[in-house]
Parts: structure tokens; C-alpha cells; sequence
């Protein structure tokens, strides 16, 4: 399919006119701003355990939100009918919030911009795998991990795809369309001895299709990373308690960034001063060797995006300058609220959801230290190379993020693997305490989900080897 | 608010898509339609912030050739998308391998009577009666304290809905539910800086939602009283959970008895039916047929009907949660706990899960402690199911000498599910039910605290 909104507009089976009659019914004087989002989604997962493929699963959704902004008021509805009739309904219910009759003149859209660049150009055939091409690939992962170590006694695999059509025509007079594929591949294996079970996941992904789990035999490598995991866990002692210092390893662990400060300067909670970094544009967050950025135009990685929801180019966004705090990012509503740039953040979940600011791909840039010396560095502490979830409260900025793969240092040496912990600390506060910053920046392999206000969209995140002075660490041992 | 359209009858649907999969050489098939409509009001500071409503339907067909079994969901319902969609899934199934163990659950053992559970309302509140309950509640928020000075804002949905589950086994049943809630959101501030929590009211039936005031007063006793939090000293306590958190606990256990865990060796309750996981005094039910329960339906996402039983029975554990698959895994027949996505295969879940209350009032249960810590607020997922080792981000209250002392944040708390099940020490009097799953306050002998 051509990618373009022509193409796009076709599969939606709706004309120019439905659109800018929809659109002329919402956007009354009184609407600041309002937009149509026509969204087509299939995705497919085929999953294994105990050696056989067994589950296939497919989902098709189709539909439109019609969305209408007045003041700080949105009016939203959406329907997964997209004839005129229900495009007319759905804007009457939007307008609601304006108080006001129908528009009766329809909004021009004249400005169809063609894709700038097309940051993961696909071959529709490469996304939308053939069953048997999974099951294959299912089979071997199975074998992979059961042959790295006979102490695998379950291999748990899922390869879940994507493909998703989006056209959004907005009542600036813009329409612009994507086409947006996501593959992602989940490896979990539990290893057994004397009793004793232990579990260990890898996975990676991204804007792209089975030709990047098929080079240089990628998968295998999940398979071999997931067992490794579940095996070393099986010797790991008890996680120490308290204050002390921890160092991150690269990739992954980058999600103390998307939890600490990441969701705190999202501009909706800075409008609304209900984030711990309110008033802090300008001042120290960090200390001066941490740069942090947001940046949705990274070639095939799952965070990326060519256009945003509102149809607005990503860009790549300063969030910290050398320990500073340098702005928010931004959604059309809060750019226009609060007077500040406009960010390309504006992400929904589907055709179901509202617009919100949300994050892309976030990482802080390398930095000069040996990852050896950061380790060295460290008398008694703990080295985190690898995490499942994390979460935060805004308001009062704690955030949490829990290791699955850590272990001790002991005068400045990586000693024993630890059992699971969860780390606490303070948003406007943890960064302040990073005191290296290695040159070994790693972007993850893109398993990431960020969840807000029910919400699920795709994210990345990204660290080198950074070294924070204290946290604390919530293992069991005093 | 705007036009209504008239609630189709999918019923056709369900019928038609089975007699479809028959003709593309099913052996078996089973359909799942879901449709329902939703308001969403959303308030914050005085005024409408977001306003959202939406009608929407989506089907799930399930289908098995011999013993290859795929499935697919679709909101498109258009006469060629169907026939479409179930070649597709059909070529899906096809394409998978052999499970000896799947299949339908065998006739003879679904749902025939369709008892009335009260979970369904039929009032329809106007948007304007909406956007004034959640006003009224974001008020009395403001109204309870000074030191309210912001707010995430109230919130008050309605929702109604309809399930369809057929199958080419001749079963056919449908009910329809509905459900209420209001919550809000208020935030404190003082000179140590803001906190936020909230509170919220939530029923199948309007008539018994909890008043604006009520759940606004609620929201903001819980939210100053976090004012000031300071962390402590790390070390071994007593740790009280009140009722919310207490309820996480038993989510924890509904993922350890799910049979999908148990079969994959996934959980750390393996092995343990019959086993005492608990002191004497603990016993906590499953209901899938309480009266207006969050939980409550007919039947489960197969057909068979649903039911109480015990989980854990005087400290012992009585049953798995299953669905006839991950039982057949197990030797053991579906306890009627088939949960389903649409499109998905099923899995077992809960129904309304909960602890049967004691008789210690959680003052009494504070007055036991002379230092610990009571907890109010858990994030973070740091649990381990296959080991059980727990290690969350908590907040709550100091306990000293009986009484809660200060607000205690950015601290942990670590054990592990098994040890904490076997050591609880006290169980409150306090049941309320606010979800599918509902704890009284729960004490639990010692727990690893991470702090200073």
C-alpha cells in the first residue's frame, strides 16, 4: 500500500467531503481546535509453551475519535462504524463541551503534507508473518533453550505483530496519514533445580519486521538470554536492604529515566501544577553529567514515530541540559495552554482514547567514564543489569523500578547475582546523585509499554552505565 | 446528550458466524459478542475537563479443527468482513500444531438457568447529571480541607453492556450488565510539598453509589494525612495493610491459583492443594453468583456456570482456579472460572475473591503494634510469581505504640508471598466489597522495610 493518506483514506472508505462536513459540525466558533483520527489495526500473535505452538490469536479494529477542544475542555467520542452518519454523530456528542449548535460549514483540508521521511519503511508481507514462518521460529527458540542448559524445564515464547493505518485530519486544515508496524518477540524460561525454580526473560522489537529477529540468528540469542537469566537466578542470594550505591548497566535499566523523570515532565500534569517538576524549568534536577532526551525519530525503534497522533512530526526534545531542566513535552492542547513549543508527544492509544503528551524514545546521552571504573568505583553496593516494571507518583515524584538481574559489588567487584528488588527514590532528587555517566550509551531492545490513565502505548528508553551515589534498595537482608 | 441509536440484536450474529465456521470444516467452534455503551465525565477544578462516550461491539470467534484451535476478534460486523474473518481464522487454526488437550468443555455441564444476580441497572443518567456528580464530589474534596489547594480532578462513568456466548455444542446464554462509579482526586500541599490520593465509589446498580460528599470527604482524609511523609530507618516490622492494599495481596494469590500458572510451573503455589498456605483462621471464597457483585455473571467464558466455592479453607487451600483446559493440565475438572478476553482463548481468573472479615476492628489490630508499619499505598511490580518474592514501593503510616504516629513514604517493603500467607497474624473486621476482589485489613507477623 502506498504510504500516504490517499491510501489510507481509501481503506477507511470514507470521502474528503465526510470528512470536512464532520469536521465544519465540530469545529464551532467557540472550539479552539478539533480533529478526526481513523485508525486501522490487526495484530496477530502466535504463542508456545511446552514445546508446541498451540495459541494463535488475530485482532482486526476499525473506527474513528472525533475530538473537539475549547478552553481546557475535551469533548471526545469515537465509533467503530465509519459511515457519514456515524462521523456526524460523533461530532455532535464532541461539541458538546462547547455548548453550542452544529457548525454547518464544512473545514477545508488543504494542506496534505507527504511524509518528511519514513522512519520504518516496511514490506507489508515482512510485518504480517505467515503462521508457519512463527511457528518455526517458535520451535527453534524452544530448542535453543533447552539445549543452553537441561535445567530448563519450560520455555514460554510469544511473536506478536502489528499493523497499524492511521489518518488524522485536524481543523487547522491538515491530513495527514502512517502507516505504523510493530513486531515484538517474548522469550521467558523457568529453570528447575532441587526444588528450586527461577525464571528469566528477554525480548526485543520494534518498528520492523521478521527479518530483524532472522539475522544472525537474533532469536536464538533471546532464547539463550532468557535461559541464562532463569539459570543464574537460580544461585542468587538474598537482595540486601537500605541506602547504598547502585550502578545501572546500559539499555533497559534507562527506565529509572522514563519513571523518575520522564512522566513528571509531561506538560498535562505542568499545566495543571499537579507534577513535582512544576516549577522547576530552569533549575538543577541533575547533576552536570546528565543530558536527558526524548526523541520519537530514531530510525525503526519501537518509541519512534514519524508523525504523532495530532499529526505532528516528532522531534528530538532536551528534557535535562547538564543537570538542567529545560522544558516539557507536549501535546497540541498543552502547547497552546501553556505557551511552549509544540514537541510532536501527542500519543493515543487507539481510535478509543484521548490525545495525551506522552513519551517516545527516552535516554541520557554517553558520557566520559569506563563502565570498568564505575564499577571500581564501588566499595559496597549493588550492580542492576536488567528490570520488569516500573511506576511513579507524580505529584509527590516517588517512582519505583524493579531489577530481575542484579548483583553484589564487593570492593569494586561484581560478586554474587542477587534475588529480584524493587529501588525507591525521588524524581527531582535521584539524578542529582548520579555521579558517573559512562561512554557506553545502549538504547533497549524494545520490549517497553508505558501505561497512563488506562492507556498502553509503545516506548523506548535508553542508558549508558551510570553510577548513583545512594538509593534505596528493597531486598530482605538488613 | 445526542441521537440514540437502537441497541441491535447480535444474537443472528453469533449464530451465523458458527454456521459459517461449520461450512469452512470446523469441528468446533464457540462465538463471544460484547457490545455496550460508556459516558465518561471527567471534571477538575470546578469545570467539564473531558467529556467521552462511545457505543461499541466486538465479536470473538474461536474455532477447532480436531484438536488445532485458533481465535480472532473483529468490530467489523459488515455481511463480507465476517465471511472474510472466518476463513482467516480458520486458516489460523490450521496452521498451528495439535493440542491433545484442547477442545470445548463437554456437553452436559453448561450453564442452563439464568438466575437474576442484580448486575444489571437500567438507569440512564443525562450527561448534566454526570458532570453534577462529579463536580459535587471534586467540591466536597475542596470543601473537607484547606490544605486541598489542586486536584487531578472527579470522575463519574456509566457504562452498560451485553455478552453473547454460543457454541456448536448447543449452548446459547447472554446477560447484561451495568456499572457506576465516581472518584476523586484531590491534592494537598504544605511547605514539605504535595500529595495526592484519592477515593472512589463504584456498583452495578446507581441507586447504591456512595454520595458525592461521602466519597469527597473520604478522598481528602486520606490525602492530608500524607502531609509531611519521611522515610525510616530500614529493618524487620510488623506491617499492617489496610483494605486496599490488602486486597493486592489477594490479586497476588488469584495469579499463583490461576491454572494457566500452575500447569507452566509458573507459580509458587505448585503443589500445594490441600497444603495449609495459611493460619486456621483465614478463609477466603470465591462467588461468582453474589448478588450485584463486580464479579458476578451466570456463567464463565465457556458456559459452564459459575459458582461459590472455597479457595482456602481454614488456612488450607481447597481449590485452583480453573477453566476446563488448564484443569484437563491438571487432572482436575473447570471450577467455572473460564475468564475470555473477546478473540482471546480462555484463562482462569477470579470471580469476587475474598477473605472472609474477622472480628478485630483495625483500631484493636493497630492497638497490637508497638512499632510497625501500616500501609496505604503500594507501587511498583516487583513480584515474582514462580518464587513468590515481593519487594514493593510503599507508603503509609509510622506505628508507635498502638497508634499511628507519621506519614512514612519512599520506603519498601520484601518478603515472600508464601511466608507472608503463613504469618499473618490478624485479620479485621473490615470487609468492604469495591472491586472483584475485597480484603478486610490484614496484619502480617514481620516484613523486611527498606529505608534510611
Amino acid at each position: 500500500m502506498a504510504k500516504d493518506e490517499s491510501g489510507a483514506l481509501a481503506r477507511f472508505g470514507v470521502t474528503d467531503r465526510d470528512i470536512e462536513q464532520a469536521l465544519g459540525r465540530v469545529k464551532v466558533s467557540n472550539v479552539d481546535y478539533a480533529d478526526l483520527y481513523f485508525e486501522y489495526c490487526q495484530s496477530e500473535s502466535v504463542s508456545m509453551e511446552e514445546g508446541i505452538v498451540k495459541r494463535a490469536t488475530k485482532s482486526i479494529g476499525q473506527g474513528v475519535g472525533v475530538r473537539a477542544t475549547a478552553g481546557e475542555k475535551t469533548g471526545f467520542a469515537y465509533s467503530d462504524e465509519l459511515t457519514s452518519k456515524d462521523l456526524n454523530i460523533a461530532a455532535d456528542t464532541a461539541r458538546y463541551i462547547a455548548n453550542s449548535a452544529q457548525g454547518t460549514t464544512p473545514v477545508p483540508v488543504t494542506h496534505r503534507p507527504a511524509l518528511a521521511r519514513n522512519l520504518y519503511p516496511h514490506d507489508r508481507a515482512n510485518v504480517e508473518v505467515a503462521t508457519r514462518d512463527r511457528v518455526t521460529l517458535l520451535n527453534a527458540i524452544d530448542a535453543e533453550a533447552r539445549r543452553y542448559d537441561p535445567r530448563i524445564k519450560n520455555v514460554m515464547a510469544a511473536y506478536n505483530t502489528e499493523y497499524k493505518v492511521m489518518l488524522v485530519a485536524t481543523s487547522d486544515g491538515v491530513m495527514v496519514g502512517d502507516i505504523q508496524p510493530l513486531s515484538r518477540l517474548q522469550v521467558t524460561c523457568i529453570a528447575e533445580e532441587n526444588g528450586n525454580r527461577q525464571v528469566g526473560t528477554f525480548g526485543g522489537g520494534g518498528r520492523i519486521g521478521l527479518e530483524y529477529f532472522q539475522n544472525d540468528q537474533r532469536y536464538l540469542q533471546f532464547a539463550r538470554e532468557a535461559a541464562r537469566e532463569a539459570i543464574l537466578n537460580l544461585s542468587a542470594v538474598e537482595a540486601p536492604a537500605g541506602v547504598m550505591p547502585v550502578v545501572l548497566g546500559g539499555g533497559w535499566p534507562g527506565i529509572l529515566l522514563h519513571e523518575a523523570i520522564g512522566h513528571g515532565l509531561e506538560a498535562d500534569f505542568n499545566r495543571k501544577k499537579t507534577s513535582a517538576f512544576s516549577s522547576l524549568v530552569g533549575k538543577r534536577v541533575a547533576s552536570d553529567v546528565c543530558t536527558i532526551v526524548d526523541d520519537g525519530t530514531l530510525p525503526f525503534r519501537r518509541g519512534s514515530l514519524n508523525v504523532d497522533d495530532e499529526g505532528t512530526p516528532t522531534s528530538r526534545t532536551v528534557l535535562i541540559e547538564r543537570g538542567i531542566l529545560r522544558g516539557y513535552i507536549t501535546d497540541k492542547l498543552n502547547a497552546r495552554l501553556m505557551g511552549i513549543p509544540l514537541t510532536g508527544n501527542g500519543r493515543r492509544e487507539s481510535y478509543q482514547s484521548v490525545v495525551l503528551p506522552r513519551m517516545t524514545n527516552t535516554f541520557m546521552l554517553a558520557g566520559e567514564s569506563d563502565p570498568q571504573d564505575i564499577i571500581k568505583s564501588v566499595k559496597k553496593g549493588l550492580y542492576a543489569v536488567s528490570f520488569g516494571g516500573g511506576q511513579v507518583d507524580i505529584t509527590n515524584g516517588k517512582f519505583v523500578f524493579s531489577a530481575s538481574e542484579a548483583y553484589l559489588i564487593e570492593d569494586g567487584k561484581i560478586t554474587r547475582p542477587v534475588k529480584g528488588a524493587t529501588l525507591i527514590g525521588s524524581g527531582p532528587d535521584i539524578l542529582t546523585k548520579v555521579s558517573m555517566v559512562g561512554h557506553d550509551l545502549k538504547l533497549d531492545e524494545g520490549i517497553g509499554t508505558c501505561g497512563k490513565e488506562g492507556q498502553s502505548v509503545p516506548v523506548g528508553v535508553g542508558l549508558p552505565t551510570i553510577r548513583i551515589d545512594e538509593i534505596t534498595v528493597g531486598g530482605t537482608k538488613a | 446528550m445526542t441521537r440514540e441509536i437502537a441497541a441491535p440484536d447480535y444474537t443472528d450474529v453469533a449464530q451465523d458466524l458458527l454456521a459459517r465456521a461449520a461450512k469452512h470444516g470446523a469441528t468446533a467452534a464457540d462465538v463471544m459478542v460484547a457490545d455496550g455503551e460508556t459516558l465518561s465525565v471527567q471534571v477538575r477544578m470546578g469545570a467539564v475537563d473531558r467529556l467521552t462516550k462511545a457505543r461499541e461491539k466486538r465479536l470473538g470467534l474461536r474455532v477447532f479443527f480436531g484438536q488445532r484451535s485458533a481465535s480472532a476478534s473483529t468490530s467489523d460486523f459488515s455481511l463480507d468482513s465476517l465471511d472474510r474473518f472466518v476463513g482467516e481464522t480458520c486458516a489460523l487454526a490450521k496452521a498451528v500444531v495439535e493440542d491433545p488437550v484442547s477442545g470445548l468443555p463437554e456437553p452436559g455441564h453448561y450453564a442452563t438457568e439464568s438466575p437474576d444476580l442484580n448486575i444489571y441497572d437500567a438507569t440512564k443518567l443525562q450527561t448534566d447529571q454526570q458532570i453534577d456528580l462529579a463536580l459535587r464530589a471534586e467540591r466536597a474534596a475542596f470543601a473537607a480541607d484547606s490544605r486541598i489547594t489542586n486536584s487531578e480532578g472527579g470522575e463519574c462513568d456509566s457504562s452498560s453492556g451485553r455478552i453473547i456466548l454460543a457454541n456448536s455444542h448447543g449452548f446459547f446464554g447472554q446477560y447484561a450488565n451495568s456499572s457506576f462509579s465516581l472518584s476523586v482526586s484531590p491534592i494537598a500541599s504544605n511547605d514539605a510539598g504535595m500529595q495526592r490520593d484519592y477515593w472512589y465509589g463504584v456498583n452495578r446498580a446507581f441507586s447504591k453509589l456512595e454520595s458525592p460528599e461521602a466519597i469527597g470527604q473520604e478522598a481528602t482524609r486520606r490525602t492530608v494525612r500524607k502531609l509531611g511523609a519521611r522515610k525510616v530507618p530500614t529493618g524487620r516490622l510488623p506491617v499492617i495493610f489496610d483494605p486496599e492494599v490488602a486486597g493486592s495481596l489477594l490479586s497476588h494469590l488469584c495469579s499463583a491459583l490461576s491454572g494457566y500458572a500452575l500447569y507452566k510451573g509458573a507459580s509458587f503455589l505448585i503443589g500445594q492443594l490441600g497444603r495449609q498456605i495459611a493460619p486456621d483462621f483465614v478463609t477466603i471464597y470465591d462467588d461468582g453468583r453474589m448478588p450485584g457483585g463486580l464479579g458476578t455473571r451466570p456463567f464463565d467464558g465457556e458456559g459452564l456456570p459459575t459458582r461459590k466455592q472455597a479457595m482456602v479453607e481454614r488456612g488450607r487451600l481447597a481449590s485452583y482456579l480453573l477453566d476446563t483446559y488448564s484443569g484437563k493440565k491438571l487432572g482436575l475438572p473447570s471450577t467455572g472460572n473460564a475468564s475470555r478476553s473477546i478473540g482471546e482463548s480462555p484463562s482462569a481468573g477470579p470471580t469476587n475473591f475474598y477473605m472472609v472479615p474477622g472480628t478485630t476492628g483495625p483500631e484493636q489490630i493497630l492497638a497490637t503494634v508497638k512499632q510497625g508499619l501500616y500501609v496505604t499505598d503500594l507501587i511498583g511490580f516487583g513480584i515474582n510469581m514462580v518464587t513468590g518474592d515481593y519487594s514493593r514501593g510503599a507508603s503509609g503510616f509510622w506505628i508507635e505504640n498502638g497508634e499511628l504516629a507519621y506519614p512514612v513514604e519512599e520506603i519498601t517493603i520484601a518478603g515472600n508471598l508464601k511466608q507472608m500467607y503463613s504469618t499473618i497474624e490478624t485479620i479485621g473486621s473490615d470487609l468492604v466489597f469495591r472491586g472483584r476482589i475485597a480484603s478486610p485489613t490484614v496484619k502480617i507477623a514481620e516484613m523486611m522495610v527498606a529505608g534510611n
